[in-house]
């Protein structure tokens, strides 16, 4: 492995700050990353969030696996540094390996603490540090289960809320007699437990756990306190705090007190290495958040590469980040001069903590955190203030645009406004997502996202922000993309791949610059067949052996005598080896040879259902009133006329939508992207990008509405905005965690956006193509459907050279 | 067709119109599938099975000089038979075009 460079162990948020700080400095020093845990780094502040979201470690990626190969980072997951030799220069790895390196840099983070408890390996108590703890945690926390947190700081909170959410009965138990008593002063603590009761979490402040109860089988069943109290509960989750994971610090000789120890370079007891993160402790201190993390980490790179610098410790900040209750703390909270306005019965407190001569020390921010990276901002640089009361009030009324160049928006990640405004100017950048991840302002916990977005929005002077998506190879935004597309008026991929290179070296992009050009383009798009995944030049779905499933269209499930039958004669005749009914109320006829495909859409007579395609699938339907005792609108009809005004159309990734007849979804309406069920007095709800695939979602509730047009004509604005603003492959249950209800609804409800969302779906809808299985008549080459040898084929030999 | 052609034997597969540019066809020679592909610059053909699970690479989406198996995405260079960031590799064979007809001898 490396011979002069420099090794990063640890795949924490430390060990990545510490390899992008380096490669913002060196982009040549040989790096190699070692991660303990089997994942690549990811963003271990949003566990919570995973919890939450029943999601995948994935989405808490810092960096994708190609970042690690073109910024040259050597990267092995799932491997530990078992011995390190720093007057060598060695390491010994777990898998057996040695590794040589000029410098190291220990990432080692911390362990989760856990009390001395009786029973508290029993079945049932977990810690909360991994993504393998929160999928043990997931795994027992189901509907009604009593859990108990111990643990009233940020992440017990953060874990409490997430199981909360899930169904649990939770409980928040914390030993001392305030929760986040290192973040916040009594008074706020006091208002912070009603607020967080509030929300549906118990709180049991000063018990002292003294045990685990347990079932004959084992397994927890409760909690016993130091005054012989109990709790009821099968779940326990021990989130009391974290210990520095310094073992290999230690055991290599540095020194070593609760972290490793560290001067104002970074640098160990050892000159070769270098701590960065929770398991350093500098000036006596030992941070656990990620701000001074990041801080660390650029202190760090100045370090190894040698440019002078020192680290002076960092202002703390924290963020509660729970929905509904607002919580930001920076610096010390309580001084010597404190103002603060409180209002118990809105439940805000806001406070500012100054010294004696004015300079701003802290701010504690509850229930109210309007101004918060003003405020905080004061802190960080110890502003001066001769009126701390008006400064609260000046901050009440900030919004970004008013923040200094130099304050720092994401504390995670460590930008400043200056860079973020900067980077969307010199870029051109339209969306949120865009300028995250150029910034990375946001992509730490995501509660900065608004300032970020908010930034864009002046920048843009309040334009609606666009969609983005890289064409890899060549680095090409979809926005510059749209740019070219839209100056050039270009009208297909050929076209496009001529004019800057996207789609030619791999490919992989073809298919999104399909859509983008024909969503720009419309009517003036030209298809081109190599641009198209096999299953859009041939209409049909590549199965695992090559051959292909036919779907027709059935509109909202409704079939008749006659389609069943040629569709059973389809079957028999072409010896297809299964007819299958799918989940969107429709037939799949499967196993069917691409030369087939021609004659068996002659046979069928009914148009393509679109089932292999990033478009619009199908509307599935109840009985609704026809035939139901209970259906409250008529949905068959709606689900029909639906489908009908929304198919044939591309999106940027497949749309399945239903409509049913009352609450009771039969159609499964709340968990389709988009969404329609008829409630009582007439009225109809429209539901926005739910989900029942991978991730299961129930669709956002984008409004009620009086008729059954209302509703079709929200349908078909949700849809066309969709088209318009979603990442290619991005479903629209991504799209609205991204964008925001709120966003959606500014967009499809106003009336005149709307009217234009609607006249542009007109406009798609006339370009697009409702049947495409019509080109077994007209065929776009006349070996659409054939292989070179399909017609028997005479191989004729002839001697080489001729 | 009888005996199994010699590796060294130029075989007449098929003609120039048969494929669309940038796009590929299949041909069984001897029980084997052969992958076919009109590139900007010229021809290339290749076994026609990704190595990973059998995905028909004619099916696929190709670039200027490789091509994506529609299964599972794994992608080779045409010339060389390389995988793209794997070690897989497929067999290149060769083939040329003469007055628009396509002519391929099989690697062993």
């Amino acid at each position: 492995m490396t011979v002069s460079g420099i090794l990063v162990i640890g795949g924490g948020i430390a060990g990545q700050a510490v390899c992008e700080a380096i490669r913002a400095r060196d982009r040549e020093v040989p790096l190699t990353l070692v991660c303990g845990e089997p994942h690549l780094p990811y963003d271990r502040v949003r566990l919570g969030a995973l919890l939450a979201a029943q999601g995948s470690v994935d989405a808490l990626r810092l960096r994708p696996d190609s970042w690690y190969e073109d910024q040259r980072v050597q990267v092995s997951t799932g491997t530990r540094v078992e011995a390190l030799n720093a007057d060598q220069g060695s390491a010994t790895l777990s898998d057996g390996e040695a590794v040589s390196f000029a410098r190291v840099v220990l990432c080692t983070g911390s362990d989760p603490l856990v009390p001395p408890l009786g029973n508290s390996g029993a079945a049932g108590v977990h810690v909360f540090r991994t993504p393998e703890d929160c999928a043990a945690i997931l795994a027992a926390a189901s509907e009604g289960r009593q859990v108990a947190v111990i643990g009233g700081g940020l992440l017990g909170l953060e874990a409490a809320f997430a199981l909360s959410k899930l169904g649990c009965r939770t409980t928040v138990v914390h030993l001392v007699d305030r929760l986040m008593e290192r973040q916040l002063d009594a008074a706020a603590a006091a208002m912070l437990s009603p607020a967080i009761e509030a929300l549906g979490v118990e709180v049991r402040l000063e018990h002292a756990t003294a045990g685990v109860q347990i079932d004959g089988a084992g397994h927890a069943r409760g909690l016993v306190f130091a005054d012989g109290s109990t709790l009821d509960c099968q779940l326990v989750v021990v989130a009391v705090g974290i210990r520095p994971h310094a073992g290999l610090a230690r055991a290599s000789g540095l020194e070593v007190r609760r972290g490793v120890i560290v001067d104002d370079h970074l640098v160990s007891s050892h000159p070769r290495v270098l701590a960065v993160g929770e398991c350093a402790e500098h000036r006596g201190i030992v941070h656990g958040i990620v701000a001074p993390i990041r801080d660390q980490a650029e202190i760090a790179a100045d370090t190894l590469c040698g440019i002078r610098s020192a680290y002076q410790g960092s202002v703390p900040t924290a963020k509660l980040k729970v929905m509904g209750i607002d919580l930001v703390t920076a610096g010390t909270v309580v001084g010597e001069r404190e103002v603060v306005v409180a209002d118990a019965t809105a439940g805000t407190y806001r406070k500012l903590v100054t010294a004696a001569d004015g300079s701003v020390l802290g701010t504690v921010l509850l229930g109210d955190a309007r101004g918060a990276e003003l405020l905080t901002d004061a802190v960080r640089r110890t502003a001066s203030t001769q009126d701390p009361l008006a400064l609260l009030a000046e901050a009440l009324a900030a919004t970004a645009a008013e923040l200094p160049d130099d304050a720092r928006v994401c504390n995670c990640n460590g930008v400043c406004k200056g860079e973020i405004v900067a980077a969307i100017r010199e870029r051109g950048l339209g969306c949120t997502q865009e300028v995250i991840a150029v910034t990375r302002a946001g992509s730490g916990c995501g509660s900065c996202k608004p300032v970020v977005s908010e930034l864009l929005a002046i920048e843009r002077g309040g334009a609606a922000e666009e969609p983005s998506c890289l064409c890899p190879c060549r680095r090409q935004t979809r926005e510059e993309i749209a740019a070219i597309v839209r100056e050039r008026e270009i009208t297909s991929v050929g076209e496009l791949g001529r004019a800057c290179g996207a789609g030619r070296d791999c490919g992989a992009c073809k298919p999104g610059l399909s859509y983008l050009i024909s969503e720009r383009q419309a009517g003036r798009f030209r298809e081109e067949r190599h641009a198209r995944f096999i299953n859009d030049r041939v209409h049909a779905n590549i199965q695992n052996d090559g051959t292909f499933s036919v779907v027709p269209r059935i509109r909202g499930g409704v079939v008749t005598p006659d389609e069943l039958r040629r569709i059973a004669d389809v079957a028999e005749k072409y010896e297809l080896p299964m007819v299958k009914i799918t989940g969107g109320q429709r037939i799949d006829l499967l196993g069917a040879r691409k030369e087939q495909l021609p004659a068996i859409w002659e046979d069928l007579g009914m148009p393509s259902g679109y089932a292999y395609a990033k478009a619009v699938r199908t509307v599935k339907t109840c009985v609704g009133t026809d035939f139901c005792r209970f259906g409250l609108g008529d949905s068959i009809s709606l689900g029909i006329e639906l489908e009908l005004a929304m198919e044939g159309l591309h999106t940027p990734h497949k749309v399945k939508s239903a409509v049913t007849g009352c609450p009771r979804n039969c159609a499964e309406a709340y968990v389709k992207d988009i969404g329609l069920v008829a409630i009582e007095g007439g009225k109809w709800e429209v539901y926005v990008g739910g989900a029942a695939g991978s991730t299961v979602r129930k669709g956002d509730l984008l409004t009620t509405v009086d008729s059954p047009q209302a509703a079709k004509r929200l349908a078909l604005a949700y849809l066309q905005h969709y088209r318009e603003h979603g990442e290619h492959l991005e479903r629209t249950y991504g799209f609205q965690e991204r964008v925001g209800l709120e966003a959606v609804r500014a967009a499809v409800l106003d009336p005149d956006q709307q009217a234009r969302l609607i006249e542009r779906f007109h406009i798609a809808k006339a370009a697009c193509d409702p049947d495409p299985w019509r080109e077994r008549f007209r065929p776009v080459h006349p070996k659409q459907f054939a292989e070179l040898d399909s017609e028997a084929l005479d191989l004729v030999a002839i001697a080489e050279g001729r | 067709m009888s005996a199994l052609p010699a590796t060294s034997t130029w075989l007449l597969i098929g003609h120039v119109a048969d494929i669309p540019e940038l796009e590929g066809r299949s041909v069984t020679i001897a029980g084997r599938r052969i992958a076919v592909f009109r590139l900007p610059d010229g021809w290339a053909a290749v076994d026609g099975h990704c190595p990973h699970r059998g995905g028909p690479l004619s099916d696929g989406i190709v670039a200027e000089r490789c091509v994506t198996c529609p299964l599972h995405g794994r992608r080779f260079d045409l010339r060389t038979g390389e995988q793209a960031g794997g070690q897989d590799r497929i067999v290149v064979h060769e083939i040329r075009e003469q007055r628009g007809k396509l002519y391929l001898r099989l690697t062993a």
